[in-house]
């Protein structure tokens, strides 16, 4: 399965076992979503089931108000955000509300509820088709961030995610929806059916939410990458022949700190990767929990490889993106140092 | 060539302080003349209600018109008890606010009949969404006062853990949402939850209160969307109590004719109630949850009431508004106009009047006592400190059990 076809999996999954769950975005009914992910549901689950939402994302927070109101009457929902640039209309309802219902309440109410949305760079989307908000919401107390790498961890974690009873903010990578991308602009695609990840079970299973994963041991240094750059990196790494080990992140908040500082503490050495500006990025929150947590392993200080701090490009865009050839520059100043 | 010319235009209030208020301008049709029709009618016989005013008790506090929900003396004298026992809680809690027994607080004065009156037509496990000015809401739902007082005194039995400010109740058991700071958010909310109701099965509503001020949010457009793409079993309140904080209603209605006639835009049922006058809110309010149940859909009603006393006990009214103006309001107080219309029915008297307001006095002066036994937000005893840590998720996980440890305990 590509990832598209992973969390259609997934939401097929979880709307065959339970009732609760309903799924909503624009154009997510009918049509079944932009980029095909709501694919077929409707036709084999109901109107009422998976269904299309007015254009007004602060509904869709609010229909996550829905999230929020459907979850008080203890539904399951899964609204769909077309576009990860959208989602700012929303965020009174996520970070106000949606955060903070089981903490304001004391535990009364509850907002468990998933709001998907296709995220990330590197598909000449300009400004508004390209951005990675998520430090916007690691900064929320109350939300979980999940970014998936792959079609395999796409399906478990987003039934992980339904499954927690919490919030969580769903980013997927669309440049790797169909094949994961070695950070080579103009390179035609490869195909996730070449790529062990690419192994989708149809049934349910679940990737644990807040663990990471070491997806290239090594010694050199440590990658701490999510979403596309996780397969930057590894290209980067093969192909400047270094050893890194690569850490893909999979959870943002809560983010794996054992993983993390095992792996720093063994190799001295540290990239952290984000397509995202740099000033007050996750990049930022993971370098600085590095260096309290391994200030005494360090032998380099910590490289954060990221876009500029500038809105994203149409043009220019492979100046922004973190390519393999800016990775390879970055593994080199960090292992050289 | 015409000199017409566009010129920028801010609304002002009609009367500022030093004015003679005199509301002879409103647009405010005879109690009894507006025609009822049927619950499951098309929005658009609502068109004239929209505009015009629902009411009930005229100026003789008698009952007429289509619109008489013919409610037993009963049901009255519970009304006019809730409503009683609300501006009393309020009272008290001003002056404990001001001897610094709480951080803040905000009455209702004026517009206890839209919150006890709506509680009352619907049924107890209907949910709520409330605004921070719906406290009659809780008394009319049975809540202890005891614990909404510890709620607001933030103290070890505050069932919020201290964690809000006052007035911010939340109520699973009472069907009663966790009331939010931010203004105007829960009215989508209540739309998504009727709808999963009806998703369910359920023959259970929801309804939602909001400000005049509030109107002009996104969420109100958001929730008036909804509701009326998905057909929600939700009533949709506005209570125009004429002032966001210092803004006079005219900020957010802007050349509308009525906030009412804002909902007839998006299809939905609309209705401009007297919010002064228990029956007509009792009745309208029935009427809409009739209309709910029965598939219908969504129904949004203006309550046009005033608000009486200042928005807060950070506010001082007398800055931007004339300072008897609540004395020259032509729909009264609502209190006193649900105890003369019981006298006028022979089912009330001056005396009752007074006992009851003694025994409603004397209840908030035992509670807070019972309340304090509870401790203070100031000499406490609060929530345990750590229990800050406790429901951010459903599980602490690594960051908050070290944040934990980090602040010694």
């Amino acid at each position: 399965m590509n990832i598209i076809q992973a969390l259609n999996s997934a939401m097929d999954v979880l709307l065959d076992a339970d009732p609760d769950v309903v799924i909503f975005g624009e154009d997510a009914g009918y049509f079944g979503g932009v980029f095909k992910a709501t694919d077929g549901l409707q036709a084999k689950y109901g109107l009422d089931r998976v269904f299309d939402a007015p254009i007004n994302e602060a509904a869709i927070a609010a229909i996550a108000a829905m999230a929020v109101g459907m979850a008080a009457r203890g539904l399951k929902p899964i609204a769909e955000i077309q576009f990860a640039d959208y989602i700012f209309p929303a965020i009174d309802q996520i970070v106000s509300e949606m955060s903070r219902i089981r903490y304001r309440s004391a535990g009364q109410f509850t907002s468990g509820c998933v709001v998907r949305s296709p995220w990330g760079g590197g598909i000449r989307g300009g400004q508004t088709h390209s951005m990675s908000p998520e430090a916007f919401f690691t900064h929320v107390p109350g939300l979980q961030v999940v970014v998936p790498s792959n079609p395999y961890d796409a399906k478990g974690l987003l039934i992980a995610s339904i499954e927690s009873g919490d919030p969580v903010i769903f980013f997927e990578p669309k440049r790797i929806y169909n094949g994961p991308f070695d950070g080579v602009p103009d390179k035609p695609l490869s195909s996730w059916a070449r790529h062990p990840k690419g192994e989708v079970p149809e049934e349910r299973y679940t990737v644990e939410l807040g663990k990471a994963e070491i997806v290239r041991p090594g010694e050199a240094c440590t990658v701490i990458a999510y979403g596309t750059l996780v397969h930057v990196a590894e290209a980067a790494a093969e192909h400047a022949g270094i050893d890194a080990e690569i850490i893909d992140l999979k959870t943002l908040v809560p983010y794996d700190i054992e993983t993390i500082a095992a792996s720093v503490n063994k190799t001295g050495r540290v990239v952290v990767a984000q397509e995202a500006p740099r000033t007050s990025g996750f990049a930022a929150e993971l370098a600085a929990q590095i260096q309290e947590e391994c200030f005494y392993a360090l032998e380099a200080p910590v490289f954060r490889l990221t876009g500029w701090d500038t809105p994203y490009p149409h043009a220019h865009e492979w100046a922004y993106f973190p390519t393999r050839d800016r990775f390879i520059r970055a593994l080199k100043t960090v292992t050289e140092a | 060539m015409s000199d017409a010319q566009s010129r920028f235009h801010v609304p002002t209030p009609p009367f500022r302080p030093g004015d003679a208020p005199d509301f002879s301008y409103l647009n405010l049709p005879k109690a009894g003349t507006a025609k009822r029709p049927d619950a499951l009618a098309s929005w658009r016989e609502t068109s004239d209600l929209a505009v015009g005013l629902v009411g009930v008790l005229d100026h003789n506090h008698q009952a007429v018109g289509d619109w008489d929900p013919r409610l037993s003396p009963e049901i009255l004298r519970e009304g006019l008890s809730h409503m009683v026992l609300t501006r009393i809680y309020d009272e008290r809690m001003l002056k404990l606010q001001r001897q610094g027994k709480m951080s803040f607080y905000m009455k209702s004065t004026g517009e206890e009949a839209v919150s006890v009156a709506g509680a009352m037509a619907m049924r107890p496990t209907d949910m709520a969404f409330p605004s921070y000015r719906q406290q009659g809401l809780l008394f009319a739902r049975g809540r202890d006062i005891v614990d909404m007082m510890c709620h607001c005194i933030s103290n070890s039995r505050d069932n919020l853990k201290g964690r809000q400010l006052p007035v911010h109740y939340a109520w699973a058991e009472g069907h009663v949402f966790t009331i939010s700071g931010n203004l105007g958010t829960q009215f989508p909310q209540a739309v998504g939850y009727a709808m999963a109701c009806a998703y369910k099965g359920e023959d259970r509503i929801a309804a939602s209160w909001i400000g005049d001020g509030t109107t002009a949010e996104g969420d109100f457009h958001g929730a008036l969307t909804l509701a009326s793409t998905y057909r929600a079993p939700v009533i949709l309140n506005v209570v125009n109590n004429q002032w966001a904080i210092s803004s006079h209603q005219n900020i957010a209605l802007g050349d509308a004719p009525t906030f009412a006639a804002k909902g007839l835009g998006y299809g939905v049922a609309s209705l401009r109630v007297d919010g002064n006058d228990f029956l007509a809110i009792y009745a309208a309010t029935q009427w809409a949850a009739e209309r709910a149940r029965k598939g219908g859909g969504a129904t949004l009603i203006e309550l046009f009431t005033y608000r009486a006393d200042a928005h807060s006990t950070s506010d001082d009214p007398s800055k931007y508004r004339p300072k008897g103006e609540f004395d020259s309001w032509p729909l009264g107080d609502p209190i006193e106009r649900l105890k003369q219309h019981l006298i006028g029915k022979g089912e009330w008297d001056e005396a009752r009047h007074e006992k009851l307001e003694e025994t409603m006095t004397a209840l908030v002066v035992k509670s807070y006592k019972e309340a304090e036994s509870h401790g203070t937000l100031h000499d406490g005893p609060l929530a345990p400190t750590e229990s800050i840590f406790e429901d951010v998720y459903a599980r602490p996980d690594w960051r908050l059990r070290r944040q934990r440890q980090d602040l010694g305990i």
